[in-house]
């Protein structure tokens, strides 16, 4: 992990390496501690991990692992998503509660239900997917602090 | 009611140990992990049969006060150290999870 803090904020970097189920969360976990070191309120802390979680194990999942990096202004909380994975085909299809292509094996981990995208667009207040087929995908989220 | 009042009056027991002193306010039940990690409510005794390491950091991002491993379900080693490590409280019984959360919730009411 990398920490500037010069401006516009504070900026987190986490690479989320791939197939690695165990690691999976310690970027969000870590994110909740500054955050809450920083005294944001609970709410918006819960919103950025549950958003955060559910796009690192997307990226773990789906897409061989990736970078996060995250700015923290006094608005917002904005995180960037990057992987090299192969992309979503259909984004609306993905979007859907319940559609998942997770193999059987993540299934049996808890995870695969179909609930992350949509979890990710309900608990933050911007969400941007841009993806493109055998490139990867970028998803922009922003909580707001307000 | 305190974790260390649950561990007292439930059949559980203590697979890693955070801060038993902390107040569980609620009780809630699922396996599903991107489900319980928006629905969990913070300070609750989370029971599940979902035991990996997943299970958590779901319960740390959720701010869960504990996690029941109900029907028995066992946590590797490995796993448990690192909720020692992150004071994560896990318990643990064989009993079903229903009946587990039926008692928390009688505990909590009573
Ligand atoms: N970063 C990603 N790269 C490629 N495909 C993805 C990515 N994130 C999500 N997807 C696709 O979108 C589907 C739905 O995602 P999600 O709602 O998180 O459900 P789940 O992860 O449980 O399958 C996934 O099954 C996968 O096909
Ligand atoms: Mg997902």
């Amino acid at each position: 992990m990398d920490v500037q803090s010069s401006t516009p904020g504070v900026v987190l970097k986490y690479v989320v390496s791939p197939n690695d189920f165990t690691r999976a969360g310690e970027a969000s976990s870590n994110v909740k501690n500054i955050l809450k070191q920083m005294g944001i309120s609970p709410d918006v802390i819960r919103k950025v991990s549950i958003a955060m979680y559910e796009g690192e194990i997307n990226m773990v999942i789906h897409a061989n692992g990736g970078d996060i990096t995250v700015t923290i202004t006094p608005e917002k909380i904005e995180m960037v998503l990057r992987d090299d994975g192969p992309g979503i085909p259909d984004v609306e299809k993905a979007m859907q509660a319940g559609y998942s292509t997770a193999p059987e094996q993540v299934r049996s981990l808890g995870f695969g239900a179909g609930m992350g995208l949509p979890n990710m667009k309900n608990y933050t207040d911007e969400m941007k997917i841009d993806t493109v087929l055998g490139v990867g995908t970028t998803v922009t989220m922003s909580v707001y602090i307000s | 009611m305190t974790i260390q009042t649950l561990t007292e009056k439930l059949p559980v027991s203590i697979l890693s140990e955070g801060d038993l002193s902390r107040q569980i306010t609620k009780v809630f039940c699922c396996d599903l992990l991107s489900i319980a990690m928006s629905k969990a409510p913070a300070d609750c005794a989370w029971v599940t049969v979902m035991g990996n390491v997943n299970t958590l950091a779901v319960a740390s991002l959720a701010d869960a006060a504990c996690v029941i491993l109900a029907e028995g379900t066992v946590l590797e080693e490995a796993i448990v150290e690192k909720a020692k490590m992150q004071g994560i409280t896990v318990l643990s019984t064989t009993q079903p999870v229903f009946e587990t959360a039926l008692s928390v919730y009688r505990l909590l009411e009573s």
